[in-house]
């Protein structure tokens, strides 16, 4: 039989023998990317996306402390796709340094996202109470316009969208989650 | 120093011996220094030919390709050599010429966003923004290349990039933070292995084109030898295990044999080798193997686990990883004896099933005929060049290659006007050997004007062309799969290739008798420069046995 470290005993039966990889895990993934940075690279990453058929849930660029290193965060829904499959071929552009499968117990994510919403009379303080409940911020008023900033998880951005729905909105845009591993390790 | 020079310094530090392009606008600073170069340069008709040229030379000599064109059109030009390389990691250097820096995104004339168009096509590419960052760049493509599963890579360089001076400082080293190629299989997987082998009943080795890649064709023999393995490989494999012996089970997939499909449907074992479970090797991929658990090597992480789940994934170079499963293996001591039945049960399929086609008692050359009259002409002892379709099926399956880097062809990316091109760099990297190229009628017009490169620089390719006047693979599936409705096959009895070919400088031959075919072939092999020879064969003739599409080996037909 297969020993738990992969095998050290004398014999083995081919039935002890089991497939892991290739599994969908069923949950989003928040991968975070360090990437070089070099003209192009955005472009392969998306390209390499688009070519094998993966999609992209949200995706957020920016620069780290090194000026030659970027860190891309992107979320990928595990339900769809083998998360496996995905990172190797992320490991295979040549530009890629380092990728993380940020566990989500184990890591921060936040996303902004800012939402207008057309109210004006008593509605308008019942938005207001909305806001202040997700903590958010009014950013800008006019007579019959507020903007709203909201900070959090992807989950309670789309909760507090849910909640705006029937007041007018207007729009809304995100950035797309951000992430970052708790502990003293970097991420 | 001109960066130009700089070019063919690195060129030759990397071991370059020649180089097929052709110039223009763009690179006309690079072709100045070709002029006082030792680099050799073989000026192509169109640079497909080039790209596929380089390729050619790469997978016979195991070396780097290097192709050049200009921008633009050139550079367009070679995006099939490029995807083709991509599809069966060829180690190829396109180094393409780009218009001046300060006109890049104006439209400006011959400009194409090369970069851009063969980013999905390629392991890695350069543009070239600073003439001091060429030497180092050039290496690192050279390197990328050839390392890990080898693959193209494009240099583009801008025109007034490539005119500057610069301080030019031989590069020694190059790094690349996130490129490190995993050689080194893990021990404990290894032994693992060798384990499941020891308790397989029905183990199956399936190789392929990563063995001929890896240059492990020796250790692939010695793991086989280590007990009757039985094995099979893939088109692109064949040759790393001799195709003869009773071990050998044939060609698996599509056109394979129904002794390799059929042990791969019963194996309880199967050992992919430097292979990656194409769709035209499983067939339908939910019935592929029922009853197999997967030991899979390949030196590309994602190859494992891709198509087909590995119970046993081990991810290092060929090379490295078959010695160590092979020693692993023997230290068991298994008992050879429990592979009586199963290979008993091979040798019953063998004799039931042998390749096979019916032949008539006149003159008409039946192409399979053909095939194994070149097999007969050459000994065996031949490199093997062929384009796409039928011609190339036959080749795969009556031609039997006794050791690797002797058959050469397209095999991921399937493309018609690979051979010629292809036959013409491998006999400029093999100047000793006898370079014969199998090709269809339809494929050989794709790049029939490389046949005047071959003339005016004396390359010997010797070109059958097995001719049935049609678009032959695809009239085999118009017949099984729509009906007959024949549509846009036939390509009639154009061109005359026995005139074309004298127009080109070479020697023309035709043969239309099966009972000389023999020692005709051997004469025109014989023929001194390059000759072309026009094969008619019977046309209605089909590649068989097949796997139809979408449906699982154990139905195969023909």
């Amino acid at each position: 039989m297969m020993n738990a470290d992969g095998g050290t005993s004398e014999t083995l039966s081919l039935d002890a023998l089991h497939a892991s990889v290739g599994v969908r895990s069923g949950r989003k993934h928040v991968l975070s990317i360090l990437v070089e940075n070099k003209p192009g690279v955005l472009t392969r990453v998306a390209g390499l996306f688009t070519r094998r058929g993966f999609n992209i849930d949200t995706l957020a660029v920016g620069p780290t402390d090194d000026d030659a290193i970027s860190r891309i965060t992107l979320t990928v829904d595990g339900a769809v796709h083998p998360i496996d499959q995905v990172t190797k071929q992320l490991h295979k552009l040549v530009n890629v340094i380092k990728i993380r499968d940020l566990e989500p117990g184990e890591s921060l994510a936040r996303e902004l996202a800012l939402f207008k919403v057309n109210v004006a009379g008593p509605q308008r303080a019942e938005v207001m109470q909305i806001c202040d409940i997700f903590r958010g911020k009014v950013v800008d008023v006019s007579k019959e316009s507020v903007i709203f900033e909201v900070t959090g998880t992807t989950e309670k951005i789309t909760a507090f969208d849910q909640m705006l729905k029937p007041f007018g909105l207007v729009e809304m845009m995100r950035t797309g989650e951000i992430a970052i591993a708790r502990g003293r390790d970097e991420t | 120093m001109r960066a130009v020079d700089a070019i063919m310094e690195c060129l030759k530090a990397e071991g370059v011996e020649v180089v097929f392009g052709l110039p223009g606008g763009a690179n006309l600073p690079t072709y100045d220094a070709f002029v006082d170069s030792e680099i050799k340069h073989i000026l192509v008709r169109h640079e497909a030919g080039g790209g596929h040229a380089a390729e050619g030379y790469a997978k016979a000599t195991g070396k780097v390709g290097v192709s050049f064109g200009t921008s633009g059109p050139g550079a367009t030009n070679l995006v099939t050599p490029i995807v083709d390389a991509m599809m069966d990691s060829v180690p190829v250097v396109f180094m393409t010429g780009q218009i001046r820096s300060d006109l890049l995104g104006t439209d400006g004339f011959q400009e194409a966003d090369t970069i851009g168009i063969t980013m999905p096509g390629v392991k890695h590419s350069f543009m070239v923004t600073d003439a001091e960052e060429i030497p180092r760049t050039i290496h690192e493509a050279f390197y990328i290349a050839r390392s890990g599963r080898p693959g193209p890579v494009v240099v583009d360089i801008p025109v007034d990039i490539s005119r500057a001076d610069i301080d030019y400082v031989p590069v020694t080293e190059v790094s690349l933070p996130g490129y490190q190629p995993n050689v080194e299989g893990n021990a404990k997987q290894i032994r693992q292995a060798a384990k499941a082998l020891a308790a397989a009943k029905r183990p199956v080795l399936y190789v392929g084109g990563g063995v001929v890649l890896g240059n492990a064709s020796e250790e692939l023999r010695a793991l086989a030898s280590s007990d009757r393995f039985p094995v099979t490989s893939t088109l692109m494999g064949l040759g790393s295990f001799p195709s003869e012996g009773p071990q050998w089970l044939g060609m698996l997939g599509m056109h394979g044999t129904r002794t390799a499909n059929y042990s791969m449907d019963q194996a309880d074992l199967i050992c992919a080798i430097g292979a990656r479970f194409d769709d035209r090797i499983t067939g339908k991929l939910d019935e592929f193997a029922p009853n197999a658990k997967f030991i899979h090597i390949d030196v590309d992480p994602a190859e494992i686990s891709k198509n087909v789940p590995a119970h046993i994934p081990i991810v290092g170079d060929v090379k490295s990883v078959l010695p160590q499963l092979t020693s692993e293996y023997r230290a068991l001591g298994a008992d050879s004896a429990r592979l009586d039945d199963w290979l008993a049960k091979i040798d019953a399929w063998k004799k039931e099933f042998p390749l096979g086609y019916s032949d008539t008692d006149d003159t008409e050359i039946r192409p399979q005929f053909m095939v194994e009259a070149v097999y007969q002409a050459t000994g065996g002892n031949a490199i093997i060049c062929s384009d796409v379709g039928q011609h190339q099926m036959w080749t795969a399956q009556y031609y039997h290659f006794p050791e690797p880097r002797r058959w050469i062809n397209s095999g991921g990316l399937g493309t018609m006007g690979f051979g010629l091109p292809a036959a013409m760099g491998a006999k400029v990297g093999c100047p000793d050997q006898d370079v014969v190229l199998i090709a269809g009628d339809g494929s050989i017009q794709m790049n029939m004007q490389e046949l005047a490169a071959c003339s005016q620089e004396g390359i010997a390719v010797k070109v059958l062309i097995m001719n049935n006047g049609c678009l032959g693979m695809v009239r085999q599936w118009q017949e099984l799969f729509w009906e007959k409705r024949y549509s846009h096959v036939d390509m009639g009895d154009y061109p005359d290739f026995v005139k074309l070919a004298e127009a080109y400088g070479a020697t023309g031959i035709r043969l239309t008798d099966k009972t000389t075919l023999v020692d005709d072939i051997r004469a025109a092999i014989a023929t001194p420069g390059p000759v072309v020879v026009d094969v008619r064969v019977t046309e209605e003739e089909n590649v068989y046995p097949m796997i139809s599409p979408g449906m699982p080996a154990r139905d195969m037909v023909g």
